[in-house]
Order: C-alpha cells, then sequence, then structure tokens
C-alpha cells in the first residue's frame, strides 16, 4: 500500500514567499500572546504549594474554595484535576510559613468540612527553586541551540544550520504561544516536552538536508531549487509516515497518560504538526534564501575520499 | 550481498539473550518483605544478625520464602502480608529489646519475586520513583552562612579564653557578621595578639587597622577553611537526617547531597507524611550556654531592660524571659547520646545525655567553676533560640554523663531525648521542595504509563505491518527489541523509573520508528528506480544510515542538554530519552538489517520483496541519475 503517489516534483520552492510569510504570521502571533498573556507557569517555576485532594463524591469547588479562603491565602486556585472528584489546590508562597504547616493546615480545615478527603499529592517549591528551575531551562534551551548548530555546520554548512535552527526556535516560539493563548499550565514535563521536540524537529529538517546534499551530487544539471524541491518530495511520505508514528505515541499518552501527561502530550502534538510544517516548508526555503549552492557541500574531491561520510563512493 | 557474517548474529543473539534476563526480573512482581538494617553508625547488619533474625522467625513459626543478606542490610521475603506483620513483630521483638535505643531498623518493604538466579546475576527489576510507588521527596537547603557565623562565633569565644590564658590585653572582642573584631591599646598588645592568633588559629586570616594610637585587628576565616566548615555542616545534617529518618523505620530512604548545599531526601512507601515532615522539619540547633546571672542581666530579665554587653535575651518554654550570655559552652556536635529515662529516687521523668570527650571535658571544667549557677540548654528552630531547660548546676560533672531533670513530664522527656538523640543540625535547614505521592495514585500512574506504552506500541506495530509487510513486521520486531533493550538497560543501570520516564519511553519508541521508515522508504525508492530486490535493500540500509544518524544526533543534543540542566523530573526524562537513542539506532539498524538478511539474504534468485505497494509513475521511466 501507498499513500503518496506523486508524479511530478512538487514545486514547493515557488510557494516558499507565502509559506514563510504564513510561518512569520504564526511566529508573531505567538509572541504576541505570550507577552499578553504570559505563560501559565506551574508551581515548580513560580514557587508555592500544590495539592491535589480526593473526594468519595464529586466534590463541591465552591465550598473547597470558600474553606480554603477563611485560612488567609491571598491567592488561592482551585480547579477540578481529571474528575470531578479529584481537586488541585494551588497556593501562593508565603514567607516564614513551611510547605508542610500550609498543606496541614489546608487539609485539616478540608477535614473539618468532610471527613472523606484524601491527600493524594503535595508539591512544595521554595520561590529560589523556581528561579534556578527557569534558569537551568533557559541554559538547557541555548546549550541545544548551540549544539545542533556546531554539528550542522560541521556535518553540513552554515547555512543550514541557521535554517534548521531558525526553523525550529520557531516551533518552540509556536508552541510557546499556544501555551500562553490557552493558558495551559507550563511546566516542567513541558519544557522536557519542548526540548525533545526541538531535537526532534531539527531532525526531520537534517533528513531533507540530508537529501538535498545526495541530489546536489547526484544530480548534476538540477539547479537549487529543482534540487530541493525533489528533496522534498522524495522524502515527504517519509515525513508523514513517520511523524504520523510518532504522533500515534503521543496521541496514546493525550488518551491513557491521565492529567499528569496531558499537557506533556499536547506540546509535543503541537511540536510535532508545526515540526512538520516548519522543516518542510521553512527550513528549506531559508536555506534557499541563504543562498545555498552546490558549492556549498561538494568540495571537489576532499570529500569523496571522506571515510566520515556514508554517502561518499557508489552511485546508484 | 545482504549476508552478516556469523559474528554479527552473534552479537545479536548474544545482545538479546542479555536483554531477556535483565528485562525479566520485571514482571515477577513484588512480596512483601522484612527489611532489617543499621539503625547507628557503629551496629554493623552482618550474618549474626542474619542468624538472629531466622532465629525468630523460626521461634514464631512464620516461614519465610528467602532470607538473604545483602550489602548492609537483610531482607525476609514472605507469602502474604499477614505473615509479613508477624514476621516484623517478631524479628522487631528479637532484635530490639530496648525500644527506647533502637540499635536497628526494622521495616516493612516490598522485593522482588524474581527467582534466586536472576538475583544471583544481579538482575533485579527497575528502581520505582516515588511518583510510580508513593511516598514523600523532600530537597532542603542548608543555611551556610549560619554555619559560618555559628563557627566564627566559637571561634571568638575560643580566642577571648585563649588571650586571657596567655595574658594579652586588649580592648575587647567581638564578632561583627562573620568577622571577629579586637580592639589593641597599642603595638605591643598588636604584636602579642597577632602572635597568639598566627599560633593557635590555623583557620584564621587578619587584617590590622590603624585608628589614631589604637589598633583594631579584623580576623576572618580562611577561604578553605570556610569551606572545610561548609562541608561539614552538610555531612553533619546528612547524619542527623539519617539518624531522623531511622526512627521512622524507613525501609529504602535516599538521602543524597546536592549541589554545594542542599540535600534531598526521598522516602518510598512512607504513608504518614505528616509525621515525616515533622521529624525532618525539625531544623533544630542545640547549644549550651551559661545564664548570665549579673545584677545587669537580673534586672533585664526582671524588668526588660537592656540586655548587658555580650549576652542575649531568649524565652523559657513557658514564656519567660532568661538572659543567655552570647559564648557557647557545647553544641550538638558534642552530644553522642540522650534517652529519656527515671530519676532513681524521686521518679521523676529525666532526660540522660552522653558527651563525647572533648564535650566532657568542657563539661567537666564549666560545671567545676559555676556550681550553684544555672546553665542553658539553647534549642535553636530556624534561626530562633528557645530555651528547652535551664537546670542549676548541683555538682561537677565528669565523665560525659548528664541527667537533666524537673517539671517534665515522660511525653515532653521522650520529645526532647528524641530531638537531642538525633543529633542536632550543624547548620540550619529550610525545605525548599517538597513532593507527596500517594501510594493509590502512585499506582494510578503506572497503569496510566504502562497503557500509553502499550496502545501507542500496539498501534504502531499494527500499522507498520499493514503498510510495509514483511519489512513492517521486521519493523515491529525491531522496535519490540528497542523496548526489551531499553528496560534491561534501565534495569541494569538500576535507573529510577519514573512517570516522565514511561513518557519518554513511548516517545522512544514513537521517535524510535522513525529509522525504521527511512530505510522502508528508502528500499521503496530504489525498486522504484529499477533497482533489483537484493540491491534495493543494500542500498536502502547503506543509505539511510548517514540519515538516521544525523538525525539521532540532534535529538541525542537535546536529550544531553537536558540530562545535563535537567532536575528531579526532567532528568528521569533525559535518561531515559538518551538509551533509548541509543538503543533504537542498535535494534533499528543492526538488527532490523539481521532479520532481513536471515529472510531475503539467503535467496539467490530473489525477485521480490515484500514491502507493500512499490508505486511507479505510469509510462515515465524511472528517475535515473546522471
Amino acid at each position: 500500500m501507498e499513500f503518496f503517489k506523486i508524479k511530478k516534483d512538487i514545486p514547493f520552492m515557488k510557494h516558499a514567499l507565502l509559506f514563510n510569510a504564513i510561518s512569520f504570521l504564526t511566529f508573531a502571533l505567538a509572541v504576541f500572546f505570550l507577552f499578553s498573556r504570559g505563560l501559565h507557569l506551574s508551581v515548580e517555576f513560580t514557587g508555592g504549594t500544590l495539592m491535589e485532594v480526593s473526594y468519595s463524591q464529586p466534590a463541591d469547588l465552591q465550598k473547597v474554595r470558600a474553606t480554603v479562603g477563611t485560612l488567609g491565602f491571598s491567592e488561592v486556585q482551585v480547579q477540578n484535576f481529571g474528575s470531578a472528584r479529584d481537586v488541585m489546590i494551588r497556593l501562593p508562597a508565603q514567607k516564614g510559613v513551611s510547605s508542610a504547616q500550609q498543606s496541614e493546615k489546608v487539609l485539616t480545615a478540608l477535614k473539618a468540612d468532610s471527613a472523606d478527603v484524601t491527600l493524594r499529592r503535595t508539591e512544595f517549591v521554595g520561590p529560589q527553586v523556581g528561579d534556578e528551575l527557569a534558569e537551568d531551562g533557559l541554559k538547557a534551551l541555548a546549550f541545544v541551540v548551540v549544539g545542533i548548530m556546531i554539528y550542522l555546520a560541521v556535518r553540513f554548512e552554515w547555512k543550514f544550520a541557521v535554517s534548521a535552527i531558525i526553523a525550529n526556535l520557531h516551533d518552540v516560539v509556536i508552541i510557546l504561544g499556544f501555551f500562553a493563548f490557552f493558558q495551559w499550565e507550563f511546566s516542567l514535563a513541558v519544557l522536557a516536552a519542548v526540548l525533545a521536540v526541538l531535537g526532534y524537529s531539527v531532525n526531520e529538517s537534517v533528513v531533507i538536508f540530508d537529501r538535498i546534499r545526495e541530489n546536489f551530487r547526484r544530480y548534476r544539471k538540477m539547479n537549487t531549487v529543482e534540487v530541493i524541491d525533489n528533496a522534498i518530495t522524495s522524502t515527504i511520505s517519509r515525513t508523514i509516515i513517520t511523524h504520523g508514528c510518532t504522533q500515534i505515541m503521543v496521541l496514546s499518552m493525550l488518551l491513557f497518560g491521565g492529567e499528569t501527561l496531558h499537557y506533556f502530550a499536547m506540546a509535543l502534538t503541537i511540536g510535532i504538526c508545526f515540526g512538520i510544517y516548519s522543516s518542510v516548508f521553512v527550513a528549506a526555503a531559508i536555506a534557499m534564501w541563504l543562498g545555498i549552492q552546490r558549492e556549498d557541500l561538494i568540495k571537489p574531491l576532499k570529500k569523496d575520499t571522506d571515510p566520515g561520510d556514508e554517502n561518499s563512493g557508489a552511485v546508484v | 550481498m545482504n549476508r552478516y557474517p556469523v559474528w554479527k548474529y552473534a552479537i545479536i543473539v548474544i545482545a538479546l539473550l542479555l536483554g531477556v534476563v535483565y528485562t525479566l526480573p520485571n514482571f515477577f512482581g513484588e512480596a512483601p518483605a522484612v527489611q532489617v538494617s543499621s539503625g547507628k553508625a557503629t551496629i554493623k547488619v552482618d550474618t549474626s544478625t542474619l542468624q538472629k533474625v531466622e532465629d525468630a522467625l523460626q521461634a514464631a513459626s512464620v516461614s519465610a520464602q528467602t532470607v538473604t543478606l545483602d550489602g548492609g542490610s537483610i531482607r525476609a521475603r514472605f507469602e502474604s502480608t499477614d505473615q509479613q506483620l508477624k514476621a516484623k513483630d517478631a524479628i522487631q521483638k528479637a532484635l530490639i529489646p530496648d525500644a527506647a535505643d533502637p540499635q536497628f531498623v526494622v521495616a516493612l518493604n516490598l522485593v522482588s519475586r524474581s527467582p534466586a538466579w536472576l538475583t544471583s546475576l544481579h538482575a533485579s527489576p527497575m528502581y520505582l520513583g516515588l511518583d510510580l510507588r508513593g511516598g514523600v521527596h523532600f530537597m532542603l537547603q542548608v543555611d551556610m552562612p549560619a554555619a559560618l557565623t555559628q563557627r566564627v562565633e566559637a571561634l571568638a569565644g575560643d580566642l577571648r579564653s585563649l588571650l586571657r590564658e596567655k595574658d594579652v590585653r586588649h580592648g575587647g572582642i567581638s564578632r561583627n557578621g562573620q568577622t571577629i573584631e579586637i580592639r589593641l591599646r597599642d603595638a605591643q598588645q598588636l604584636e602579642s595578639a597577632k602572635r597568639v592568633l598566627s599560633a593557635q588559629f590555623a583557620d584564621l586570616q587578619t587584617q590590622e587597622v590603624a585608628e589614631g594610637s589604637e589598633w583594631r585587628l579584623i580576623a576572618s576565616i580562611k577561604p578553605e577553611a570556610a569551606r572545610k566548615v561548609q562541608e561539614q555542616a552538610l555531612k553533619q545534617n546528612i547524619t542527623t537526617l539519617h539518624n531522623r529518618i531511622n526512627e521512622l523505620g524507613v525501609a529504602e530512604p535516599v538521602i543524597q547531597q546536592q549541589g554545594l548545599d542542599r540535600i534531598v531526601v526521598q522516602l518510598p512507601g512512607v504513608q504518614d507524611t505528616a509525621k515525616a515532615k515533622d521529624i525532618l522539619g525539625r531544623t533544630a540547633t542545640l547549644e549550651v550556654r551559661m545564664v548570665d546571672e549579673s545584677t545587669e542581666a537580673r534586672a533585664a530579665e526582671q524588668a526588660g531592660g537592656l540586655v548587658p554587653f555580650g549576652a542575649e535575651r531568649y524565652q523559657e518554654r513557658d514564656g519567660r524571659p532568661l538572659i543567655v550570655k552570647k559564648q557557647v559552652v557545647l553544641t550538638g556536635d558534642n552530644l553522642t547520646d540522650a534517652q529519656p529515662g527515671f530519676d532513681g529516687q524521686t521518679q521523676e521523668p529525666v532526660v540522660n545525655l552522653t558527651l563525647d570527650a572533648k564535650g566532657a571535658r568542657i563539661f567537666k571544667d564549666v560545671t567545676r567553676d559555676n556550681v550553684g549557677k544555672r546553665m542553658a540548654i539553647i534549642l535553636f528552630e530556624k534561626g530562633k533560640g528557645e530555651v528547652v531547660t535551664a537546670p542549676v548546676i548541683r555538682a561537677e560533672i565528669g565523665g560525659g554523663r548528664v541527667q537533666i531533670s524537673g517539671r517534665m513530664t515522660t511525653a515532653e522527656a521522650n520529645d526532647t531525648a528524641l530531638l537531642l538523640r538525633a543529633g542536632s543540625l550543624a547548620a540550619p535547614m529550610e525545605i525548599i521542595e517538597e513532593r507527596t505521592i500517594g501510594p493509590s495514585l502512585g499506582a494510578e500512574n503506572i497503569a496510566k504509563g504502562f497503557n500509553s506504552v502499550t496502545w501507542g506500541f500496539l498501534v504502531i506495530v499494527a500499522f507498520m505491518c499493514f503498510y510495509y509487510a514483511m519489512f513492517g513486521l521486521v519493523s515491529g520486531i525491531a522496535l519490540a527489541v528497542n523496548l526489551l533493550f531499553l528496560v534491561a538497560i534501565l534495569s541494569m543501570l538500576q535507573a529510577t523509573l519514573t512517570l516522565p520516564g514511561m513518557a519518554a519511553m513511548a516517545l522512544a519508541l514513537g521517535m524510535a520508528i522513525d529509522s525504521n521508515v527511512l530505510i522502508n522508504e528508502r528500499v521503496r525508492e530504489e525498486l522504484r528506480n529499477g533497482a533489483s530486490p537484493q540491491a534495493a535493500i543494500h542500498a536502502g540500509y547503506d543509505r539511510a544510515w548517514a540519515t538516521i544518524f544525523d538525525s539521532n544526533i540532534t535529538t541525542l543534543i537535546a536529550g544531553v542538554a537536558l540530562l545535563a540542566f535537567g532536575s528531579g523530573p526532567v532528568r528521569g526524562f533525559a535518561v531515559v530519552h538518551c538509551i533509548g537513542i541509543l538503543t533504537s539506532m542498535f535494534s533499528a539498524v543492526f538488527f532490523s538489517r539481521g532479520l532481513v538478511n536471515l529472510w531475503y539474504g539467503s535467496k539467490k534468485k530473489l525477485k521480490s520483496v515484500s514491502i507493500g505497494t512499490v508505486w511507479r509513475p505510469e509510462g515515465s521511466a524511472a528517475v535515473k541519475a546522471d
């Protein structure tokens, strides 16, 4: 069976300007929402206490809110978590009061209200830890960006490195934009997902770049645009199938993974969808604008004897 | 062309065997067990303890499935939780004759049901993280400036007495933050003070400031000495936490240093989180000081006036103020043991303290010089001091055995003793991160993670078989092998599996299939271009390898970044993610090629391969390289 019966190379690059305009627009929107709404950061980043309690009956959120409100916390969030019987309570960090005291106090108050409440989970993060996490997250992001750029620059060409990173950072910003727009909770797990997506969708660009390099070598009569079009066309079926498979896994997490993995899977889903778009339509186009040429990739003679290059040697 | 030499098959077979052996323990589940470990640094769990445990079980007629001594602990495995509880009581009675002084920790635990031959190969199941088994996680921050201040205060005290001893006159010594200031009237005093300092206080560096005709000598702790103080503070706090946690009877507590000034504590399976928090959260330091009995101090005590120089005001438990000298006589460091008990004559509850040699010597000197005066034992919790008790010194106390008595209830004596016995912390600590996961939530998380992996895996394999036929089946098997290796390596490394780790496992599988898709698409393409089946397989694998390698490296870079900068849940994710990428390169390329070679490689006149439809554009010749 075959989904992709493509007779001729699809002229992707003819529409490169349009694609780039679309992605620039999405990018701008994402940045706008990031700044206007900001991220709804989880307790891990902001510091504070998170409690998950469970009732045997569907919980009355109003009552829980009122009970917790009487304890004198300034900013309390009470919401359902997963099911109607599970309630999540977020308390801001308070100076001088230990987390243990905070959660104990809340639990006793709730217990006094209805005895069937059980504590399922608490999480307390001091403010200093939150700052560090944000800092470490940015460091990790920088490490990934620099590492991938160096690798691609060595293995391919700096123009590819730059375009791959631009294309994929734009994915990252768009994921963040989604989280800002819907005010989904941005937790450590989501951060991990974002970085994993960055590595993953760069590998998407790598597949296409690999093919562009190979095409430059094989089809000496094609010009750059034709080479890129051919490369994208011949890898498109692999791109869709691979991402489809990864998405199956992510979907499975979305369906079975419960509330804890929900946003993690959500970030991956967005990342995968935009990853396809950006590596197919954006990365190659940027490389084209940057003026990628046959000479950039095929250094006469020298490359052919490079033992590290698996593509050297036989041409069928 | 598509044949593997025998050694490559040998590698595959060996890898598979190892994979199966190390994955197996995960399938046996867990059995109730009782774990005995040492409750004190001086007590060792050895074969004699093992004998005692076995005897105790025999006496109680509880039959254990296995009783093993492993590292520093004994584990006895039982058929049911009923027997487990019975056995715990029996062992506890046999090993701990005196409940007030437990030498062993006897705790309920779960151990793997895997057979002995697997255990002897060091094949054990993956270690489940707190979010999967339930328990408490704390991160504590040690207040290092406080540790330094305390050290400087002690040094200032030592300096004061030494200068007096050596008859060096000075115009006063005071601590100013983390420096000690000594006022000196003239250059001669300065010289002799400096001599004493350089001879006796190797940890201090000095700086002199001229003030008219007077001199000020400013002493501060040398950086390397400060570092040592901090290291010791951290170490002592960890030891103290160990002791406190032993009181809780947790089977496998994790107490680790993290960074320069943090300690991570994980207590798996602890149900009573409130008690755990309470015991850990007592960030107390203990100091023994003399009560200032001067008339000014008395006045300050009664009227609330100005506190005399060199003294501080603290409150007793009942709220009465007490003026105490700043100089520290003893700290919790010198305390080796504390037990609640009853006085032989009055039968009132007391606390018996035992001091180390240095403490005993100091205590003897101090009590000899101060008979009839009061000394205060002050407990500092989060920087605030409270006088626990301020007994009157009745006589010189030598030998390091001290009894505190007076107006205590039994519960109070127990409480005080527990705190003192657990040792005091070298520096105050604060909980900066805390996670509690109920046991039911842990079980749910396992099910969630397991379901995600299983369903995703099944759907992908079904799709691959459908789309790529025989090659899809090979890809599916390769994916299964990838999962096998991933679990085997995680078990071998005894890595901690968490829910994010399970998510990473699912994601690793979802990404690993990429390599097989690349290969299969490449083979199809070669066929489409008119290559013979054997040549297509060969070229497909060869060409795809470069791409697979490149794309996996970029993913690995992201994984390594997460590993390097991530903490907690992110780290668990990153470990699995990275290992998953590495195993996928082996299984998707090397292993699947082996399978394909085995199937097709020997067929000399292969007409077609089963890789689904190889569609060719009608009429147009295949694109040829020019």
